[in-house]
């Protein structure tokens, strides 16, 4: 999808016809290898003293100058953040929090998106219309008046918190989710839906034997940013889940009270999840980016 | 009302049908509309709760104080408290002093980025999947890596300094360096997702306009300025906008790298409103803060949305 930027038929802000001169050649290798080179080392470096970290000794960690290699590799401190930080534990919290907001988003704001696309119920537009204004208030200058309300929820008096429910419900409450969502269904056509209506099938199931097989890639990104936010998330699992801590706050709570080198395995493998996930979607990730990203 | 709604919009006039075709379609066009809010209602009561609720709730709450448990009105005693304390006043320099450098280094990194990358005709996969790493990371992971690299000690960046002869720095531990080296770990760990929206904007840029200003005599930077600013215009000023609003929020940084030191010079308005809110246990004036932002903030979107219609009208 992008490799048509190196296949020379686009044309960009260096010409081709410079570029395919000696000179042109050589001072393109030249900044070619120097790009390479400084986002290797700005980008890969950090992590790179992150993995190497931890096998090395609290002394060797504060050396001068630096070792690139541990000079005895050691994973005692691997087995020790995992304990001490109770790593098992916050890897569990977050992969809970993870899944339920994953699945109460598809759950709510695909039947949200869409009743607002194909129903259009009255109303739907102010709906949609109140919704989306919703994106343009800061979520922080909200934490007070929202915190307020999970320690009692209006009506039924529920306290929620530490109770997975204070991450999983508010994650529904995403205007941007239901944007994307309702802008893909907008571009379904009627007919189709109209044809499974006339063999007998309701909105639901409509909406599951037709609409869903065809929006796949936009139910990957709207999947993929879900998890993320939620292990990405601070302020709030902070407020809200004290004593369920996930991964990104547990982390921080534990790291005043750790040996150096321990707390650097624990950064490590506290980033091993959201990097695997990366590289194995890499491509829907990127997609989603851009598909958000353009059209605001 | 003797009217149905059609799937789609579309109005079907039913007024010329008798009595009971009209209670009929009446009666379907209830039952569809019913039937479309069942599919709404998870979603809406979320929104009521912890958006439209909660905004409300703010307001209100600015306006109270708690006396045992009762809730009293008290005009605007929080508003003038919280504007009295000078602690108000210097995050809000701090936050625009972050949202300042933020922008100057923040802003045009990405953007130079994504074209430089765009110009790469080989390697360009992995150059994107090396930029994206860190905004994969957990923030805090992240966060606290740099704790060591700033470290004015033994910390990697002053030992990279020392070695090339130049100057050292204190980074987090002096007064004057502290945030723009949160700016630097904010930067590093968010311009990834920046990177890629702008490099998917080059790509859509036609090769002709290039050849055009080439053949026009003009050089790289006058095909970057007149060009590439120009054709990506759109979505530079919506990424503009929308890390004002982001930077300004900024939070986990100073929480996790300073604690708002030294010498509060790293709090944050978000920061001091969690002070308010956690530590000083002073909820309506978090609130009165938290209102003051929402003004403030609601300023820039307003002013971004007149921006972006006056350049779309003209």
């Amino acid at each position: 999808m992008t490799t048509a930027a190196h296949s020379g038929a686009t044309r960009t802000l260096v010409s081709p016809v410079r570029l395919a001169q000696p000179r042109g050649r050589l001072l393109y290798r030249l900044v070619l290898t120097l790009v390479l080179l400084v986002t290797t080392i700005a980008f890969v470096g950090p992590l790179y003293w992150m993995a190497t970290g931890g096998f090395k000794s609290s002394q060797e960690l504060v050396r001068t100058p630096p070792t690139l290699f541990p000079t005895h590799p050691a994973t005692h401190a691997f087995t020790e953040a995992w304990s001490r930080l109770g790593m098992g534990g916050l890897l569990l919290n977050t992969v809970v929090y993870a899944g339920g907001a994953l699945l109460f988003q598809l759950l709510f704001d695909v039947a949200a998106a869409y009743a607002l696309s194909k129903l259009r119920p009255v109303l739907g537009n102010v709906i949609l219309g109140m919704m989306l204004a919703s994106m343009m208030i800061p979520a922080a200058a909200l934490v007070i008046p929202q915190y307020l309300t999970v320690l009692d929820l209006p009506l039924v008096h529920w306290n929620l918190q530490d109770t997975p429910w204070v991450i999983w419900l508010p994650t529904v409450a995403n205007a941007f989710n239901i944007f994307l969502l309702k802008r893909f269904f907008d571009s379904i056509p009627n007919e189709l839906l109209d044809a499974a209506a006339i063999d007998g099938a309701g909105p639901l199931r409509v909406l599951w034997s037709v609409v869903l097989p065809l929006s796949r890639p936009i139910l990957g990104v709207v999947s993929i940013f879900g998890v993320v936010a939620v292990w990405k998330d601070f302020l709030w699992p902070l407020i809200t889940v004290p004593s369920h801590e996930t991964l990104n706050v547990g982390v921080n709570t534990a790291a005043t009270s750790m040996p150096e080198n321990s707390l650097i395995a624990g950064l490590f493998l506290a980033s091993i999840p959201t990097i695997a996930l990366f590289l194995v979607f890499q491509r829907n990730i990127m997609a989603g980016l851009t598909a958000g990203g353009l059209k605001g | 009302m003797a009217v149905t709604l059609t799937r789609g919009g579309a109005r079907v006039d039913a007024a010329g049908a008798g009595p009971h075709d009209r209670f009929a379609a009446l009666r379907r066009s209830l039952a569809r509309n019913l039937r479309a809010h069942a599919f709404l209602i998870g979603a809406l009561l979320c929104f009521v709760l912890f958006t439209w609720y909660p905004m409300i709730r703010e307001i209100v709450m600015s306006f109270q104080r708690v006396h045992y448990g009762e809730a009293q009105w008290v005009g605007l005693a929080n508003y003038r408290q919280i504007t009295a304390d000078p602690e108000f006043w210097a995050a809000w320099r701090s936050t625009l002093e972050f949202t300042g450098i933020a922008l100057f280094f923040g802003f045009a990194a990405p953007f130079v980025a994504a074209i430089v990358i765009n110009e790469c005709r080989h390697a360009q996969g992995y150059l994107r999947v090396l930029v994206y790493l860190p905004v994969m990371l957990p923030p805090v992971a992240g966060i606290l890596l740099f704790k060591y690299f700033m470290d004015p000690g033994y910390g990697l960046f002053n030992q990279i300094l020392h070695a090339l002869h130049l100057p050292t720095s204190s980074w987090l531990a002096s007064k004057s360096t502290a945030m723009p080296s949160l700016v630097l770990v904010s930067t590093w760990g968010n311009m990834g997702s920046a990177t890629l929206v702008y490099l998917a904007a080059l790509q859509g840029i036609p090769g002709e306009l290039y050849e055009a200003a080439e053949l026009d005599g003009a050089n790289l930077l006058q095909r970057i300025w007149h060009v590439t600013v120009p054709q990506t215009r759109l979505i530079l000023s919506l990424m503009l906008m929308l890390q004002v609003v982001a930077t300004m929020q900024m939070f986990t940084e100073s929480f996790v790298l300073t604690g708002g030191g030294p010498e509060g010079s790293t709090t944050t308005v978000v920061y001091l409103l969690y002070n308010y809110a956690f530590n000083y246990d002073k909820f309506n004036t978090a609130a009165a803060l938290g209102v003051i932002m929402l003004l403030v903030l609601g300023c820039f979107s307003a002013l971004y949305l007149w921006l972006e219609r006056r350049g779309r009208e003209e």
